[in-house]
C-alpha cells in the first residue's frame, strides 16, 4: 500500500468516481427515471467498496485444504449479496412509483410535477 | 425448548411472519386479524423482554447458536427494550384503530397489502432496535423503509406519490451513506458486531477511515431521523400518508433512527471521540436549536393541521437531539424520555386528526384534508376528539401535568448542569412557539363559529378509544414518571458509563 500510484488504488478510484457520479445524477437531474439510475449507480459503488478489499490476488475460497494457504474473505460477498437484493427492491419500488406518478400527473419531470402541485395549492388557497 | 429464552428472536419473527401470511391469505379481514395478532404478540414479547432486562441486565441472543462476533447477535439492554416497548406498543394500538379508517382511505381490494406492509414495517423497526450487528441494522432499516414508502404512497391525495418518491430517494441516500460508513468500519476492524467493533475501534480510533465512517453514519442516520436541515422529506410524507400510517411513523420511525444514532455515538464510537476530540456536540446543539425554532415557527403558518403537526415533529426532534448534545447522564435521560413522551403524544394527535377527518367526510365518501377552514367550530361537533388533541398539544408545549413537561424539565436540568443557562431561555422561548401553533387549532375549533349548525357527531368508539388510551398515557407519564424516567435514566447511566 505504501508505494502508492494510480494502479494500486485503482478500485478505490473507480468506487469513488461511481459514488460521486451517482449522487450527482440524483441531485442534478429532474427526471424521475434518471434520478433512479443515479441512485442505482450510487448504490452499486458501495458493492465495490465492500468487495474489492475482500479479494486477495491468488486467494481462494476459505476451504481447509493443504494445497492452499491464501484465502479471500468471503463475508463481504455475502453482505453485498444482501445489499444487491435491497438495491433491486428499491429500484423496483422507485420505478413503480414513477409509473404511478406518470399515470396521475402525466409527467415524470420534477419541475412539471411541482408546477402541477402548486397550481392545485393555489386553487385551494383561492377557494378558502 | 424454553420459550422465554427465545424472546429476542420471537420479537422480530412474529411480526415478520405475519406479513407474508397476510399476502397469501388475500383477504382484508383475515389479514387484519393476523397482523394485529402479530403486533400484539410483539407487544407482549417486548413487555417480557423489558422485565427480563430488569432481572439479568443485558440479554445476548445468538441467532442460530453461532457465537458472536461471527454470528449475528441480538442484544437487548435497557434502552433497546424501552424503544421496543414504544414501537410495539404503538403498533398494537394503531392497528386496531386503522381498520375503520382505511375503510374510507384505501380501496378495499388493497387492504390485505396495507396490513402486510404494516407488519413488515413493524418487523423492520423492531429488528433495527434489537440487533447488535451493524449490517443487520442496514437490512432491517431497508425492510422498514421500503414498507414505509409503500404505506405513504397508499395515501389518497396524488401528492402522496411524490412524497413517497422523494422519501425513497432521500431515505435510500441515507441508508447508503450508513452502509458506506459501516463498510469503512468493517475495513478497519474486521467485525460487524457492535460490541466487538467498539472494543477494536479503540486501537484505530483517530485514523482517517474511522472519522470518515463516523461522518457517513451520522449524516445517513440524521437523514432518516429528520434532523433539521435534512427533514425535507418529512412534512409531505406525514401530510399525505393515510392517517394510521402518519400516527405510526410519527411515533416510531424517526425515534428508532435516533436510537441508532445514540447507539453508534455512545456505544460504538464512544464519548471521548465524539464529545472531546470532535466539535460534534456544538454542531448538534446548533442544528437542534435551529430545529426547535425554525421548524416550530414554520408550523405556526401551516393551513393543514397534519402538516402543522408534521413540522412540530421536526421541532420536537430538536429537543431530543439537544439532550444528546450535552454528553451527560441527565442530558441523555432527557433525550430518551422525550423520545418516548413525544412518541405517544404525536401518535395520539395524529390518530385524533384521523378521527376528525373521518367525521368531516361525507357519508361513504373519502375524508378531506384537515385544512383550518374545514375545522371551524368543530369542537361542538366532536368535543372528545378536539379535547384530546388539546391535551396532547399541551404535552407538546410542556405544560405541567403532561408528559412533555417531564422531558422539558429534565432537559432544563441538563442545561443548567452543563452551565449553559442561556439554553434554559431558549427552551422556554421555543415552547412559546409551540403554544402558538397549538393555539391556532384551539382558536379555530373552539372559538370560530361553525359554518352550518350541526349536532354532536362524535367519532365512533373504535376510533376514540385507542386514541384516548394514548392521551391518557400522556397524562399518566406526566404524573407518574417511575417507568419512563426510571427506564431512561437507567439506560443513560449504562450508555455513558460504557462509553467513558
Amino acid at each position: 500500500m505504501s508505494s502508492g500510484g494510480v494502479l494500486e488504488h485503482f478500485t478505490y478510484i473507480v468506487t469513488v468516481f461511481l459514488m460521486v457520479a451517482g449522487l450527482y445524477v440524483v441531485i442534478a437531474r429532474g427526471n424521475l427515471i434518471k434520478k433512479l439510475v443515479g441512485l442505482s449507480v450510487f448504490q452499486t459503488s458501495v458493492y465495490l467498496l465492500y468487495i474489492a478489499p475482500g479479494k486477495l490476488i491468488g486467494g481462494t475460497a476459505p476451504i481447509l485444504s493443504p494445497h492452499y494457504t491464501v484465502y479471500s474473505n468471503p463475508l463481504p460477498h455475502v453482505l453485498i449479496l444482501t445489499a444487491i437484493v435491497v438495491g433491486v427492491a428499491t429500484l423496483a419500488l422507485g420505478l413503480a412509483l414513477a409509473v404511478r406518478i406518470k399515470e396521475t400527473y402525466g409527467s415524470i419531470e420534477e419541475d412539471e410535477i411541482t408546477a402541477a402541485d402548486n397550481a392545485v395549492q393555489d386553487a385551494e388557497d383561492a377557494r378558502s | 425448548m424454553n420459550l422465554v429464552e427465545h424472546l429476542p428472536a420471537l420479537q422480530v419473527v412474529l411480526p415478520l411472519l405475519s406479513a407474508p401470511l397476510a399476502v397469501l391469505l388475500r383477504h382484508g379481514g383475515i389479514a387484519f386479524a393476523v397482523v394485529t395478532a402479530g403486533a400484539w404478540a410483539a407487544f407482549a414479547t417486548a413487555i417480557g423482554l423489558w422485565l427480563q432486562v430488569g432481572e439479568v441486565g443485558v440479554i445476548s441472543y445468538h441467532i442460530g447458536s453461532w457465537a458472536p462476533p461471527w454470528g449475528i447477535e441480538y442484544r437487548v439492554d435497557r434502552l433497546a427494550s424501552f424503544v421496543l416497548l414504544l414501537v410495539a406498543g404503538t403498533a398494537a394500538i394503531v392497528l386496531p384503530w386503522s381498520r375503520a379508517s382505511i375503510e374510507r382511505e384505501i380501496p378495499r381490494e388493497l387492504h390485505y397489502l396495507y396490513y402486510a406492509m404494516f407488519g413488515l414495517c413493524l418487523a423492520g423497526l423492531l429488528g433495527i432496535t434489537i440487533t447488535g450487528d451493524a449490517f443487520n441494522i442496514f437490512v432491517f432499516l431497508e425492510i422498514s423503509s421500503l414498507a414505509t414508502y409503500v404505506l405513504i404512497a397508499l395515501g389518497r391525495d396524488r401528492r402522496a406519490l411524490t412524497a413517497a418518491y422523494r422519501y425513497l430517494i432521500m431515505g435510500t441516500i441515507g441508508a447508503t451513506f450508513y452502509v458506506i460508513g459501516v463498510g469503512f468500519l468493517y475495513l478497519m476492524t474486521g467485525t460487524l458486531n457492535l460490541v466487538d467493533m467498539a472494543e477494536r475501534l479503540r486501537d484505530v480510533e483517530s485514523s482517517r477511515p474511522v472519522l470518515v465512517a463516523l461522518a457517513f453514519i451520522t449524516v445517513g442516520v440524521s437523514l432518516k431521523l429528520a434532523l433539521f436541515p435534512l427533514h425535507q422529506w418529512l412534512p409531505n410524507a406525514y401530510t399525505y400518508a393515510p392517517s394510521a400510517v402518519t400516527a405510526f411513523l410519527a411515533a416510531t420511525a424517526t425515534k428508532v433512527s435516533i436510537y441508532v444514532l445514540i447507539r453508534f455515538w455512545f456505544s460504538v464510537f464512544g464519548e471521548t471521540l465524539i464529545f472531546e476530540r470532535l466539535p460534534l456536540p456544538e454542531i448538534l446543539l446548533l442544528l437542534s436549536l435551529a430545529a426547535m425554532f425554525a421548524a416550530s415557527f414554520i408550523a405556526i403558518f401551516q393551513d393543514n393541521l397534519k402538516r402543522l403537526f408534521a413540522y412540530s415533529s421536526v421541532g420536537q426532534i430538536g429537543y431530543i437531539t439537544l439532550g444528546m448534545s450535552f454528553d451527560s447522564v441527565s442530558g441523555l435521560t432527557a433525550a430518551i424520555v422525550h423520545l418516548f413522551n413525544h412518541g405517544i403524544a404525536k401518535a395520539a394527535i395524529f390518530l385524533l386528526i384521523g378521527g376528525l377527518v373521518l367525521g368531516l367526510a361525507k357519508p361513504g365518501g373519502a375524508p378531506p384534508a384537515p385544512t383550518f377552514d374545514r375545522l371551524a367550530g368543530l369542537a361542538r361537533r366532536m368535543p372528545l376528539t378536539c379535547f384530546g388533541i388539546v391535551i396532547a398539544g399541551l404535552s407538546l408545549i410542556g405544560v405541567p401535568g403532561t408528559a412533555g413537561f417531564i422531558s422539558k424539565w429534565y432537559l432544563i436540568l441538563a442545561a443548567m448542569e452543563a452551565g449553559q443557562f442561556w439554553l434554559v431561555g431558549a427552551i422556554l422561548l421555543s415552547s412559546l412557539l409551540a403554544i402558538a401553533y397549538v393555539w391556532r387549532f384551539v382558536e379555530v375549533a373552539y372559538f370560530r363559529p361553525a359554518p352550518e349548525a350541526a349536532g354532536r357527531q362524535e367519532a365512533s368508539l373504535g376510533l376514540l378509544l385507542p386514541a384516548w388510551l394514548l392521551v391518557i398515557a400522556t397524562l399518566w407519564f406526566g404524573l407518574d414518571t417511575s417507568f419512563s424516567v426510571g427506564s431512561a435514566a437507567e439506560a443513560a447511566r449504562f450508555l455513558v458509563k460504557v462509553g467513558g
